[in-house]
């Protein structure tokens, strides 16, 4: 019984995870301008980063959990790398 | 997926309702993204996904591998403080940068720069009068 | 103690996600603080800011306030991405002159801002203290100047200052 549900609140989860990665995608090509594409390629991070913690929960193990951190992390470290970049054209001064 | 059918039943379903709050939050958000005209806006969409989006499916994973170790895992607060702490950060650059771009080509609907300035003297010259 | 220690609130932190990184064993606790320790000591070298919490009974009050905040406006933005077009709805600018000075607390309050959907930290000068926020469902300024001073910038300055 429990692992039917499981099954497939994970299948439901993923699904709509995706879709909501496919939206962040469709901004991120259609843009209009750098800011937008930033925005959602945060958005894209977030969406893997949950993408991979409910991969975790349908494999039952926890080895999913460091990956989704150092997605994380990647995520913050390049959206605010680019937001830099946008505001005075150097990643480092 | 065997090791699931060992989950009793209450833990199985919180698992699943958090599960799918938190995605379908972070759906919502993205959909924002999409559907809101202007960049300003459209920088509220994903905070949708990275307050209580984040916040359900955490929770869900850290009932279901609580219940199924029987023994409190709790290394998914790591991710909600990270992600708490950096998400502002980065969405305030990313605004800032924005209003710069914005200023700097001279675009419509956005706010001069001096206006912080001026309104404040303005509420300066209202109360001396 | 402060010598010791010289950032107890940081060392805890560290050691709690070493600990909940690693699994609580008595090995890990004495590694993971002699590493808190380390760490602490070298932050002290660098001669940060240290911040002044006045008032630590406040802080779960407003935590929780936030949460809530976070909840509601977390559902009022949901509805407005499902209402779309139909629903007419203004965004913009709000300027709101700030009393809060303590570095700290600002930064504390640009998190809360923002991380709150539905209104977002844009600038703020910090000559004359008026910050700019963006809200996306503006329909009374005013509200909000009020919303913002009663509800974080009063209890952050009973906190820090």
């Amino acid at each position: 019984m429990s692992g039917v549900i499981i099954a497939w609140s994970v299948t439901i989860a993923q699904l709509l995870l995706l879709a909501a990665m496919a939206c962040a995608l469709l901004r991120l090509v259609r843009g209009p301008r750098a800011q937008d594409r930033i925005l959602s390629s945060d958005a894209l991070y977030v969406g893997a980063m949950l993408l991979l913690l409910t991969f975790g929960i349908r494999a039952g193990s926890t080895v999913y959990f460091e990956a989704a951190l150092v997605v994380a992390l990647l995520g913050f470290v390049s959206t605010a790398a680019l937001a830099k970049f946008l505001m005075r054209g150097e990643v480092i001064e | 997926m065997t090791h699931a059918a060992d989950l009793p039943v209450w833990a199985a379903l919180l698992t699943g309702f958090f599960l799918i709050l938190g995605s379908t939050l972070t759906l919502l958000g993205s959909v924002g993204l999409l559907r809101f005209r202007s960049f300003y806006e459209r920088i509220h969409a994903p905070t949708l996904g990275t307050t209580w989006g984040t916040g359900g499916v955490l929770i869900a994973s850290m009932i279901f591998h609580s219940v199924l170790q029987s023994k409190p895992v709790l290394h998914e607060i790591l991710i909600a403080l990270f992600v708490t702490v950096t998400t502002p950060v980065s969405l305030m650059l990313l605004a800032r940068a924005a209003l710069y771009r914005d200023r700097s080509e001279g675009n419509d609907g956005v706010p001069p720069f001096e206006a912080a300035a001026e309104s404040r003297n303005e509420r300066r010259r209202s109360s001396n009068t | 103690m402060s010598a010791l220690v010289p950032y107890p609130l940081l060392t805890a932190s560290l050691l709690m996600m070493w600990v909940l990184l690693n699994g609580l064993s008595v090995g890990q606790v004495v590694l993971g603080g002699i590493i808190a320790l380390a760490a602490s000591l070298a932050m002290a070298a660098l001669q940060p800011v240290k911040p002044r919490i006045r008032r630590w009974d406040m802080i779960p009050p407003l935590a929780l306030i936030v949460l809530a905040d976070i909840l509601r406006s977390n559902i009022a933005v949901a509805g407005i991405i499902l209402q779309g077009r139909r629903h007419a709805r203004t965004s913009g600018f709000v300027m709101i002159p700030l009393e809060l000075r303590d570095r700290t607390a600002l930064a504390v309050l640009a998190c809360i801002i923002t991380s709150t959907p539905g209104t977002a930290w844009v600038e703020y000068h910090a000559g004359n203290g008026m910050l700019r926020i963006h809200v996306l469902d503006l329909i009374d300024q005013q509200a909000w100047i009020e919303l913002i001073k009663r509800r974080y910038e009063r209890r952050l300055m009973e906190i820090f200052e």
